[in-house]
């Protein structure tokens, strides 16, 4: 065990590494699952966002949208414009993975947050050490996401009027808990801030759903100017 | 097909697309910096803005109720740097007990 010649870095190291990440945010997949079923999503829609979509914040922000009253386009656009920086950290890595044929296409289901990250964090121990934390933190996730979105799931959708037990609020501290650890600079306070306001503003004018795509603006704005 | 699996489904595939973009294009995208800084403000504004119409918004309409009294224990639990878990469950309790209390 571990005497592989091509492999010198410490497999339980980065096993380690990647366990700490993956089993406690896999645990949040049971917010989603009842924020998912509190918004009106069946417990089937609500596992196949896990198992397909497969990334927190797009996943919640298809069930908010859903649940303010949007459209399907208006929540698909929004899942879909979290869903760029999934790509760019692929454009990041795939010199770094170098994965061909049929394992790319597998990789990029568990390009997310956490993989990225967790590999990111293994740049000092090699490259395979960072290709080896990628897939570990990925499927591990994986496993706990989907595995305790369906116990949040069923748990919701078994204890009748949401409001209740406060899930209709799950959602939006959600996001905010999202946010939180997003807002490193003053300009991204400042632009979280008018976005909010924005959105709300717009509320009254437009349908459901496009205020929070139309705060793109706003990023747009702000990501322009240098400082 | 409703409304509901349009989204989830529709959703889902866009989403992957997006991931296997990264694999598929050059990644000369990266080297500019305005591209960069606005991706990283995309999730800062959309989930601000979600957070917003989620604890303010009914449809088209602004409504005070029980669910800004749980956003706000999450953002006091958030303050006081509770973890994901404790800050959902702060939120949760304070929003069942505003809404069961009828205020």
């Amino acid at each position: 065990m571990g005497q592989n010649s091509r492999v010198s870095f410490d497999r339980r190291a980065v096993l380690r590494d990647s366990l700490s990440v993956s089993l406690p945010v896999g645990t949040y997949g049971a917010a989603f699952g009842a924020a998912s079923v509190a918004a009106g999503f069946s417990v089937i829609q609500t596992c196949a966002l896990s198992l397909l979509l497969f990334s927190g914040a797009s996943q919640f922000a298809v069930v908010g949208v859903m649940a303010a009253g949007g459209s399907a386009l208006s929540a698909i656009a929004t899942g879909g414009l979290l869903g760029i920086r999934n790509g760019l950290y692929a454009l990041r890595m795939a010199p770094i993975l170098r994965f061909t044929g049929i394992k790319k296409f597998s990789a990029a289901q568990i390009t997310i947050d956490e993989s990225i990250g967790v590999a990111l964090s293994q740049e000092t121990r090699g490259e395979s050490a960072m290709r080896f934390g990628f897939l570990s933190t990925g499927i591990g996730v994986f496993i706990f996401w989907n595995f305790f979105t369906l116990v949040g799931a069923v748990s919701a959708s078994s204890i009748g009027n949401p409001s209740m037990w406060g899930l209709d609020a799950a959602v939006p501290a959600a996001f905010l808990g999202l946010l939180w650890p997003r807002l490193d600079s003053m300009k991204k306070k400042y632009a979280a801030l008018a976005s909010a306001i924005l959105a709300l503003g717009l509320t009254p004018f437009l349908p459901a759903g496009l205020p929070i795509i139309a705060t793109v603006v706003i990023a747009l704005f702000f990501g322009w100017r240098s400082r | 097909m409703n409304t509901l699996w349009i989204a989830t489904i529709g959703a889902s595939v866009l989403c992957y697309l997006l991931k296997l973009s990264g694999f598929l294009i050059p990644n000369s995208l990266l080297s500019n910096p305005v591209l960069v800084r606005i991706n990283e403000l995309i999730p800062v504004v959309l989930l601000s803005s979600l957070v917003s119409i989620q604890s303010l918004a009914s449809k088209t309409e602004i409504v005070v109720d029980h669910r800004l009294g749980g956003v706000l224990a999450a953002f006091i639990a958030l303050r006081l740097r509770a973890s994901f878990p404790i800050m959902m469950i702060a939120a949760a309790i304070t929003s069942a007990f505003i809404y069961r209390s009828g205020i």
